[in-house]
């Protein structure tokens, strides 16, 4: 009898670790489903020319497949939508998180959930008939679309990570520092920005780094107000294509088994070890935040 | 007060009210802009009918129900997989390595952007068995797994470690204790989870555009799950880029978006709820 | 724990009931081109109606991965809005064209100009003309839309235009619909779309001429069109079923179904 309940035990056991290992098999999955499918193409193109080549043209008569300009739009337009989402978005959290009377924080919070409960198309929408226009008439170009108008939609679809996250890593730094800073005569302001905000500050930098990761693997929204061209992002009007756009925008025409669509692929696998990349470096900000 | 810090403090003060400023003024253009654009055209018949091409009348039940489908389907696989990588973390897990690993990947998952969930999601299930609902959800269950876990494993840490050692105690073994006193405990997680997961199944386009497609017959729920369909999200995709119809676009952004709200809402009501209850 | 499962089977089975219209062994899958959904979903409805008990799919996925499906057997008829290459050909499908669709030239409702000739059409994609105030318009430079590479409307365009990898796009967009709102919202834009597709937002250039009209596309003096094929595999033969449906989609019966849906039967 008892041994019976104990081999039970076991099962049970083997059961449960199966269960906590399937997270590690799902990333195994993808990464390599990722691998096979497009170390081939980056195989027959040469990783030199994939990586480094400047010109995407699969149609064309003499094909050419360099992914550059993909790979720098999508570096230039999160680094844009970094530079404008995060001191907006940091500047709030800040305000909600420590000067916001109780109302007020509780609506513009739940505001905020609801910037991010839109779908992104519907960003890519609005973002085609009001912001590319709005664009194109503010600086006097033929057209709107282009880099500009894709770091405007992604900083504001990061908005709601960054502020979301910054919040509660403000929230979490104990009163004690705040009160001691004020007893010794600082003001409010001085007290949350020198103490408040570097007590945080890994909570913070994992709000920014989560916020790349978001604005780098943004695909619907952006495809409607970047211009979708391959072009090398050489001014902020170019029209410009991203790394997930690349994908997204040729994925349903492209002949399945040819060169092109397995280089689709490829671009996947490009994107997928950049937000590897962001995830690693998230990881050590949480941890640093962790052992502290 | 030196000047120096005055101007600190003025620019700080108007850094912060600007910065809030936008961030409200910019949500209240969206979400007004997207309402306005789209009450007008939600009708019952639209909400009511399936669309047909010969009598040219557009309608989403079909998608409302696949949403419904989706979300379902997701569930009944996320669920037992989430909760029970939770239990084996915070119950049974003994190599902090392994721990370490395992969430690793949590994280991970959570970072994959839906673009390559769409593409994996196609090679591994809508290749092998179709592009259909189920496919669809299946990608969805990667997608959603380390939600589920995440707010699982935060509420069994919240259950005290003296229930556990009351229960061994009594001579209960592992197995039961976690029946009758660990999982009743990660309810709260649970339905946490489960509220952030349909959340972002209902935002959610490019995972299910390669993967469930965009048919829009309305079927029951197990002819459904093996049929091409789409979501409602996937339908606001489909009726504004191929079909150019706006108005039938924003009447399901605003459905999606009143949607959005109402999770948001139950989800802080149901953490509070936990808060009072770990309070007391 | 037990209580959520109860209330989710009690949820499954009350929609089953909500909509038990179960299939039955009868049914025809389609897969492919999204530019054909009007035409397909029109001719799929009414074949459904005429036939009590066949359910009838279409899987809008693009014209590659139809013919992809179709060449797996994952579907009986794939659909292309382009005819086949010859690779394709080579690999066993037939190809049978279902109608032919209108490419219209599109340009915003407040630019004056109303006609351009194909090679003019060809001058301003491939960047040789850039300004509107060259073919009679307003002095603005002209924004050039169009699709991205290998869309069956853009294979088409630029074939019968004869500006293959030369077109100087100011925007690639993925869709129709995407074309329509962007021409609709610069009035320097001009792009392509189906004429099945066009709304009043945006005005469609006569050709040398020739309206996008039925007529002008049927006896072909409006240039620029292409195919709605429909593909099978030459060695299998189709179930009785969708033998059917694809006697009925390209028999004369049908022609009255593909007009409505905007674009010129075959037969």
């Amino acid at each position: 009898m008892k041994h019976k309940t104990k081999s039970l035990e076991h099962i049970i056991h083997g059961i449960f670790l199966i269960l906590g290992l399937i997270t590690v098999g799902c990333v195994l999955l993808i990464s390599v489903y990722l691998i096979l499918s497009g170390l081939p193409a980056i195989l027959e193109v040469g990783i030199a020319d994939f990586l480094f080549g400047s010109s995407w043209e699969p149609s064309a008569a003499e094909p050419e497949y360099g992914i550059l300009p993909f790979i720098l739009t999508s570096i230039y337009g999160t680094a844009g939508a970094i530079i404008i989402g995060v001191p907006i978005g940091f500047l709030t959290a800040v305000y909600l998180a420590k000067m916001a009377p109780k109302k007020v924080k509780a609506v513009i919070q739940q505001a905020v959930s609801m910037l991010a409960g839109i779908p992104s198309v519907v960003y890519g929408l609005v973002g085609m008939i009001v912001l590319v226009p709005g664009i194109r008439k503010l600086f006097g170009i033929p057209d709107g679309s282009g880099l500009l108008a894709a770091i405007i939609v992604l900083a504001i679809m990061i908005l709601p990570s960054i502020i979301k996250m910054s919040v509660t890593a403000l929230e979490a730094v104990p009163k004690e520092f705040e009160d001691a800073s004020l007893a010794l005569g600082a003001t409010p302001e001085e007290t949350y920005f020198r103490v408040s905000v570097p007590a945080a500050k890994s909570g913070i930098a994992a709000s920014v780094v989560l916020g790349v990761g978001r604005a780098i693997g943004e695909a619907m929204a952006v495809m409607m107000v970047a211009g979708n061209v391959p072009n090398m992002p050489d001014s902020i009007f170019q029209s410009v294509r991203f790394l997930t756009t690349a994908v997204a925008s040729e994925m349903a025409y492209s002949v399945p088994g040819s060169l092109h669509r397995n280089a689709l692929f490829s671009i996947a696998l490009v994107l997928f070890l950049f937000i590897m990349l962001i995830n690693a470096t998230l990881n050590f900000f949480l941890k640093g935040d962790r052992t502290k | 007060m030196s000047t120096k810090r005055k101007i600190f403090r003025w620019a700080v003060r108007i850094g912060m009210g600007l910065a809030t400023g936008i961030t409200a003024a910019l949500t209240l253009f969206l979400v007004g802009y997207v309402l306005i654009k789209g009450f007008p055209n939600i009708s019952w018949e639209l909400l009511s009918t399936s669309p047909s091409y010969i009598s040219e009348r557009i309608g989403i039940l079909p998608d409302i129900l696949n949403t419904v489908y989706i979300v379902i389907a997701t569930l009944i696989i996320v669920i037992p997989l989430g909760v029970g990588a939770a239990i084996y973390l915070t119950e049974y897990a003994a190599s902090k390595k392994l721990v370490g690993i395992i969430e690793y990947a949590a994280e991970a998952l959570s970072g994959i952007p839906s673009i390559i969930y769409g593409l994996v999601g196609m090679l591994i299930f809508s290749n092998n068995m179709g592009t259909s609902l189920l496919a669809g959800a299946l990608t969805l269950v990667i997608m959603n797994l380390p939600t589920i876990m995440r707010n699982t494993q935060e509420s069994l840490k919240t259950v005290p470690q003296s229930y556990r050692e009351g229960a061994f105690g009594l001579g209960a073994g592992k197995w039961r204790v976690i029946r009758t006193v660990v999982l009743p405990g990660c309810l709260d997680g649970v339905i946490t989870g489960c509220i952030l997961s349909v959340g972002r199944i209902l935002g959610e386009s490019a995972a299910l555009l390669y993967t469930a497609g965009f048919a829009h017959v309305a079927y029951g729920f197990f002819d459904g799950l093996t049929q091409s369909g789409s979501t409602l999200t996937v339908a606001l995709y489909v009726y504004a880029k191929e079909r150019g119809e706006f108005g039938v676009a924003f009447a399901i952004a605003s459905i999606l978006m009143v949607l959005a709200f109402l999770i948001n809402l139950s989800a802080s009501m149901i953490s509070k709820h936990h808060q009072r209850r770990n309070a007391a | 724990m037990k209580k959520i499962i109860t209330l989710a089977l009690a949820a499954i089975i009350s929609l089953t009931a909500l909509t038990s219209c179960g299939s039955s062994g009868k049914t025809v899958s389609t897969d492919g081109s999204t530019s054909m959904e009007k035409v397909i979903g029109a001719l799929g409805e009414s074949f459904m109606n005429a036939n009590s008990g066949v359910t009838f799919t279409y899987n809008p996925t693009g014209s590659g991965t139809g013919i992809q499906a179709v060449t797996e057997g994952r579907c009986d008829i794939g659909l292309s809005s382009r005819s086949l290459k010859d690779s394709e050909k080579a690999n066993g499908l037939t190809e049978t064209v279902l109608a032919y669709d209108g490419i219209a030239v599109i340009v915003n409702p407040e630019n004056p100009v109303h006609d351009l000739d194909v090679a003019t059409i060809a001058a301003i994609y491939t960047g040789e003309i850039t300004n509107w105030s060259e073919v009679g318009g307003n002095d603005s430079e002209i924004v050039l839309i169009g699709r991205e590479a290998n869309s069956g409307t853009r294979d088409g365009f630029e074939s019968i235009t004869d500006t293959e990898d030369a077109c100087k796009y100011r925007q690639e967009l993925t869709s129709t619909g995407d074309v329509i709102t962007a021409v609709a919202s610069n009035p320097g834009a001009i792009g392509y779309a189906s004429v099945a597709s066009l709304k009043d937002s945006v005005k469609a250039l006569t050709v040398a001429g020739v309206t996008a009209n039925e007529e002008n596309i049927k006896n072909g003096s409006y240039v620029i069109q292409r195919p709605f094929v429909l593909v099978t595999k030459a060695d299998t033969t189709l179930s009785e079923t969708a033998q059917k449906f694809f006697d009925y989609a390209t028999s004369a019966e049908a022609n009255d179904l593909i007009i409505k849906a905007g674009v010129v039967p075959a037969t």
